[in-house]
């Protein structure tokens, strides 16, 4: 997909990660490294985006997400506009492509996005102007790259060969953007064994083509894994006939001590958050000290500030 | 005024018509096959040399937009649409809004169309009241209103009783019904074939199952009720091994597959390409292959454009939000052409398939190349290209997949009784 890559090589776009070639991804990685630091002392900003405005563009509500990007963006001392459109405009019937228009008008140089269709990061970033870039923050089941990035950076500090690792993804895979993004993702990073755990109506039909090891059993596809990400179970899967109840749910496919232990002994717990404790996890284990879930939330705002730096063409020496 | 074509290549296979000759017509007439040069003095000659001339084309599912969508098209502009393509014949299907279940909308689109004086439109009517779930449609009040058969296309009935007693009372009537083979539930919120694209994509999934669950209980209804029945748009391998099945159990069927699944697969979908979003979705490469195959032995019997036009803003969206069909006259012609080039048809299958074939599916006569007969052919420049543009396409629709390929075949002339397009005049 040459919409997120120029010429040059360069990140234009950040859509999905399909398509991204691994030396960016490791660029994005390295940068996040670099600027962690940052991210974590909070009252330092860096000058690296100052003039250049970021718009957050929220077609589905989104507090932590938002949260983060908006964080990230004043980190790098970018000026940040917040719109929240889930209720306003498009549901008074303006096309997305005229809402696109008159925020166009504002000049932003990024437009950060969620929406609830796949598809809509691309739709936006083909009908931008030129020199208005798009990045992804989850379209509809399609893709969440820098969720799937910060979870690869978060694996990276614990365990770095990659090669060695096993990692499973669990519960609503078919619904989720996170793990067709982390699936991605981790396959391009060159990750040993992909494992996806769930019930048949929760998996997409044909991950195994796409090289991934497929469990319905979890105590199975639990053994040996060095890291375990677990995966939001939505409310209205019960409705839709694809699980009986959460209590079941929990029973057959929720993270507890129990099932843990069947996984490598120095494994890491991950979530995306936000968490249903009790159904796809539980309490102990979430809190517990092989998981890393907080952590994931501090390592996320490094990894956006190391995307948006990059695709706003910002160098990372000036940061020292 | 009286028209001679000079030199063309008749092609009328049903006839074992198949050399270079002379034809003599005027409007509603041909006057005669390789007249003598005392009766042509005075014609308007046509210099045919290199060009076929084949029967008028004719399409099995071609949506007009009227009533209902008249800001996507109408009955004028996808009727001169057809013609100007080759097409001569087309056939309704009736959900439009409202949908055809009555006499006065069977009457307004048939005068609408013939006002139009393009292609001549068939009007398929509704099985059940409103294309619904409850009553049954007033079958033999349509046909006396002019619909030449009753189908349930794009609204699958769920209900088995209805759908069982809807079959009971067109077999009784012997009116041939038109039925879409879509189980109601399942994949009912997909949008691409369920496969590795859409699991890619995240985009939700149409199974094959929904196709061949609905045409396991559609055939078992079929044998039971005796109805004469045609499948529109079978889009699986599988469904297409289903009717070869029921056809060798002697069902008294016919099916047809739609042109873009016979040239493209679900990779076309790729990038979230809203021209590619179609219903039935694009399926695997090996499902095309085995319609294409199927299509060349008959197990299918005819191919059309299932023409959708849309306005842009409705393809304008994120993929999953647009709606799905393409437009499909302008390339008809030139697809089936290519299928020829890419030898998956033979000449004379084409003409089979896309001409023949379609008019016993709607209970119409082969046109004939002879004196006395109604002229209904195409005259078309088979060695010149059109490359496919929006600014090039008759249809006011412009979402076609096929955008910016190049297709052989120029239509010069058309003609469908009294009425006649020729190139170049206006």
């Amino acid at each position: 997909m040459s919409l997120q890559i120029d010429a040059a090589g360069r990140l234009k776009h950040l859509l999905s990660i399909d398509g991204i070639p691994k030396t960016v991804l490791l660029e994005i990685l390295d940068r996040a490294d670099a600027l962690r630091s940052v991210a974590l002392r909070g009252n330092k900003k860096l000058p690296l985006l100052r003039g250049r405005t970021i718009c957050n563009l929220f077609f589905e509500p989104s507090t932590r997400t938002r949260t983060t990007f908006e964080l990230a963006a004043e980190r790098l001392s970018a000026d940040v506009i917040n719109i929240d459109i889930g209720s306003s405009s498009t549901s008074k019937g303006e096309s997305l492509l005229d809402t696109l228009s008159t925020l166009e008008a504002m000049h932003c140089d990024l437009f950060v996005v969620r929406h609830p269709d796949s598809g809509a990061a691309h739709f936006i970033a083909e009908h931008a102007s030129d020199g208005v870039a798009v990045l992804n923050a989850g379209d509809g089941r399609h893709a969440h790259p820098t969720q799937a990035l910060l979870d690869a950076y978060t694996i990276r500090r614990h365990k770095p060969d990659f090669a060695a690792l096993t990692v499973a993804l669990v519960g609503d895979l078919l619904h989720s953007r996170v793990a067709r993004s982390g699936l991605t993702c981790l396959g391009a990073l060159g990750i040993g064994e992909l494992r996806a755990i769930g019930p048949r109506t929760l998996l997409p039909p044909t991950l195994d083509e796409l090289g991934v090891r497929v469990f319905t059993d979890f105590d199975q596809g639990i053994v040996d894994c060095d890291v375990v990400i677990m995966l939001r179970l939505q409310k209205e899967r019960m409705r839709g006939a694809l699980v009986p109840s959460e209590s079941e749910y929990f029973k057959r496919y929720g993270l507890t001590q129990e099932r843990l232990k069947c996984a490598k002994p120095d494994a890491i717990v991950m979530h995306p958050g936000p968490m249903n404790r009790g159904v796809e996890i539980a309490s102990d284990v979430a809190d517990g000290p092989q998981s890393v879930i907080l952590e994931q939330v501090s390592n996320g705002l490094a990894v956006r500030m190391a995307v948006m730096s990059q695709i706003l063409g910002a160098g990372i020496k000036e940061a020292a | 005024m009286n028209l001679l074509i000079r030199g063309a290549h008749l092609r009328f296979p049903h006839q074992n018509l198949d050399r270079i000759g002379d034809v003599l017509f005027t409007h509603g007439r041909v006057i005669a096959i390789d007249p003598p040069d005392t009766s042509t003095i005075g014609a308007q000659v046509v210099e045919a040399r290199g060009a076929w001339l084949i029967p008028g084309l004719c399409d099995l599912a071609a949506r007009l937009r009227e009533p209902g969508a008249t800001h996507k098209a109408d009955i004028r502009s996808e009727a001169t649409a057809a013609l100007v393509n080759g097409i001569t014949h087309l056939a309704l299907p009736p959900d439009s809004e409202p949908v055809i279940d009555s006499t006065a909308v069977t009457e307004l689109v048939l005068r609408r169309a013939r006002e139009a004086r393009g292609a001549t439109v068939h009007v398929i009517g509704a099985l059940t009241r409103g294309m619904g779930e409850e009553t049954l449609a007033e079958l033999g009040t349509l046909r006396a209103a002019g619909c030449i058969a009753a189908g349930n296309i794009g609204r699958p009935i769920g209900n088995n009783n209805v759908l069982r007693r809807a079959l009971q009372y067109a077999a009784s009537l012997d009116v041939p019904v038109h039925l879409q083979a879509i189980d109601p539930w399942i994949g009912a919120d997909g949008v691409a074939h369920e496969g590795r694209v859409a699991a890619l994509q995240g985009l939700s999934g149409v199974p094959e199952t929904t196709e061949t669950l609905a045409l396991a209980r559609d055939l078992m209804l079929i044998e039971e009720t005796g109805v004469r029945a045609h499948f529109a748009r079978i889009s699986t391998g599988r469904g297409a091994a289903m009717i070869a099945a029921a056809k060798a159990r002697g069902l008294p069927i016919t099916a047809d597959v739609a042109m873009p699944n016979l040239l493209l697969n679900e990779n076309d979908v790729l990038p979230f390409r809203s021209a590619a979003h179609l219903r039935p979705p694009l399926r695997t490469a090996n499902d095309r292959d085995t319609l294409r195959a199927a299509l060349a032995d008959g197990t299918l019997d005819a191919v059309c454009s299932d023409h959708q036009p849309h306005d842009a803003d409705a393809k304008l969206k994120p993929f999953p939000a647009t709606e799905p069909g393409a437009s499909g006259l302008d390339t008809f012609l030139g697809l089936g052409l290519n299928l020829i080039a890419n030898r998956v048809l033979t000449i004379e299958q084409w003409i089979d398939r896309a001409a023949i074939a379609p008019r016993r599916v709607l209970g119409m006569a082969p046109p004939l190349m002879e004196a006395d007969a109604l002229p209904d052919f195409a005259l078309v420049d088979v060695d010149r290209e059109r490359l496919i543009e929006t600014t090039t396409m008759a249809s006011r629709g412009k979402n076609t997949p096929f955008l910016g390929w190049r297709l052989a075949g120029i239509v010069r002339l058309a003609a469908i009784g009294d009425r006649l397009y020729v190139r170049g005049e206006a």
